[in-house]
């Protein structure tokens, strides 16, 4: 029951701040919503039981990317005449290409997930707790999608120094 | 009802109690030690040897006037000091000031809670700090707090790689993140870990210094280049609540040296029974001593050294703490797993 209430709770704030996060006025505003919605998020993840991800949402989200939004909001000017703006409205076919793309995400993940849910992983690993848990499951069953995404960080991180220093 | 409300709400006030009186009484600390330092006598005018100027000082700061400045933006300027103290403080819910004791009869642990993420608490909890540097930099509309505040947000996004790094190699010796199990990890290991990770120990100190924004690395409260630092609009008990989150910080990274590194709440020689009679200084005492020879160590140090410049700091960030960090990490791992091999040989 409880958890039915936390849910509804939390969900309830995650929407609203999403919402602010597009609305706000002010870009600076705007990321500090988003930092509000993934602090609720990461609530969210304490309410299932799965502390290490939570604490690893603040931390990386939260603590770290926001911050670097923020960085960016805060050098670069945006206070342009509002003329010089493109009206958001005038997106009309990318916006709906984009909706139609997301809708179909959706319904793909949700038909996925019916015809094969996840496995419940927590009856094969030999590791109790929930840091340990990832872990293991990282370095075993999900070993090579865990080195993709570092190489693909890496290259990001290659990508992103070469782009900011042009004479190296 | 009494063991899962009332307990944790009353040990939630005390510590929050004790923490703001040790606070304002580290700003009077601060400034006597520094003043012994350099041959003064300190404030010694409220109270004997100036004993009551904490609460001198709280009261003028209360009613003083709270400025804020014309174009600032208002509700970010309000919320930035709220950012900055919240952090410093929710990060006491997983110090572990002592083991489980009775106390009337009934077992209580002396700490709020024990939670198995707790190291990585502590480190995304302080991580969320840096919000209210930047903002009151942003929302006070002034060059000053402006600058102060990208040089701490970069100052505290650096040395956070490296300090978070180096907890790694201490967990991976421990084994566990929860604080109370790094405390008695060291009981069973027979060792401080100051021993077993002395490079980690020195990485976390000046990463602490500079994670506090503490001299030798206080570059955003530069007076003589920045007027202040980013609280310069700031006054009266808003301004109060950046300086009490500075301390309530120090007071932080103390307090997880402390348990990482000095034993927590142990006494010294845990295991040897000839050291018995060290028992009678009870386990809250000797960590609130060993993080009181780190705080004044702190001060220590502010009092000796001077100011880095600008580039010197990032410079020691990435290019000698980090590839450091990373080093004791690698050997950290190694040994660990030659040890556990030889172990699992053994057995």
């Amino acid at each position: 029951m409880g958890e039915v209430v936390g849910f509804y709770v939390l969900a309830t704030l995650i929407l609203v701040f999403a919402g602010l996060v597009i609305t706000a006025r002010n870009t600076t505003h705007s990321v500090l919503f988003l930092m509000m919605d993934f602090l609720s998020v990461a609530a969210l993840y304490v309410l299932l039981g799965a502390e290490f991800v939570a604490v690893i949402q603040i931390l990386v989200y939260a603590g770290g990317i926001v911050v670097l939004y923020l960085f960016v909001v805060m050098l670069v000017n945006l206070k342009r005449p509002p003329e010089s703006y493109r009206d958001p409205r005038r997106q009309g076919k990318l916006g709906v290409v984009l909706a139609a793309a997301v809708l179909v995400e959706m319904v793909a993940v949700a038909g996925y997930s019916r015809v094969a849910p996840a496995p419940v992983a927590a009856a094969v690993s030999p590791v109790v707790g929930n840091t340990e848990e990832v872990g293991w499951l990282l370095y075993t069953q999900y070993l090579i999608p865990f080195e993709l995404a570092s190489m693909l960080l890496l290259v990001a991180m290659v990508g992103a120094i070469l782009l900011s220093k042009r004479e190296l | 009802m009494v063991d899962a409300v009332v307990i944790p709400l009353l040990k939630i006030v005390i510590v929050l109690v004790a923490t703001l009186t040790a606070v304002s009484y580290m700003v009077l600390l601060e400034r006597k030690v520094i003043a012994w330092t350099q041959a003064r006598l300190g404030p010694m005018r409220v109270g004997p040897h100036g004993i009551l100027q904490p609460i001198a000082d709280a009261l003028k700061l209360m009613i003083k006037e709270d400025i804020t400045p014309a174009r600032a933006d208002r509700w970010v300027f309000t919320l930035a000091p709220i950012l900055a103290m919240v952090p410093a403080l929710i990060v006491y819910a997983v110090i572990p000031f002592g083991p489980a004791v009775e106390v009337f009869g009934r077992p209580v642990t002396l700490y709020i809670t024990d939670i198995n993420v707790g190291l990585l608490y502590v480190v995304s909890v302080t991580s969320v700090g840096v919000y209210g540097i930047i903002l009151a930099g942003y929302a006070s509309n002034s060059k000053y707090p402006m600058l102060a505040s990208l040089r701490a947000s970069a100052q505290l996004i650096s040395y956070e790689v490296a300090v978070t790094l180096t907890l790694v190699s201490v967990v991976l010796v421990a084994g566990t993140l929860s604080l109370v199990g790094i405390v008695e990890a060291q009981r069973e290991a027979h060792v401080w870990y100051l021993f077993a990770q002395p490079v980690a120990f020195a990485l976390i100190v000046i990463g602490g210094l500079a994670e506090t924004n503490r001299a030798p690395f206080d570059m955003p409260e530069a007076e003589q280049e920045l007027t202040g630092g980013f609280h310069t609009e700031y006054s009266g008990m808003r301004f109060a609540l950046f300086f009490l989150a500075e301390y309530a910080n120090m007071i932080v990274v103390s307090s997880v040296a402390t348990t990482l590194f000095l034993g927590g709440y142990l006494r010294p020689f845990p295991n040897v029974a000839a050291f018995g009679v060290l028992d009678i200084v009870p386990s809250w005492m000797w960590f609130l001593l060993k993080s009181f020879a780190f705080l004044y160590f702190f001060i220590w140090i502010r009092a000796t050294l001077p100011r880095y410049r600008y580039d010197q700091l990032m410079r020691l960030g990435w290019k000698v703490l980090i590839p450091i960090a990373i080093a004791n990490l690698v050997v950290t791992a190694i040994v660990r797993v030659l040890l556990v091999a030889r172990v699992g040989a053994d057995g």
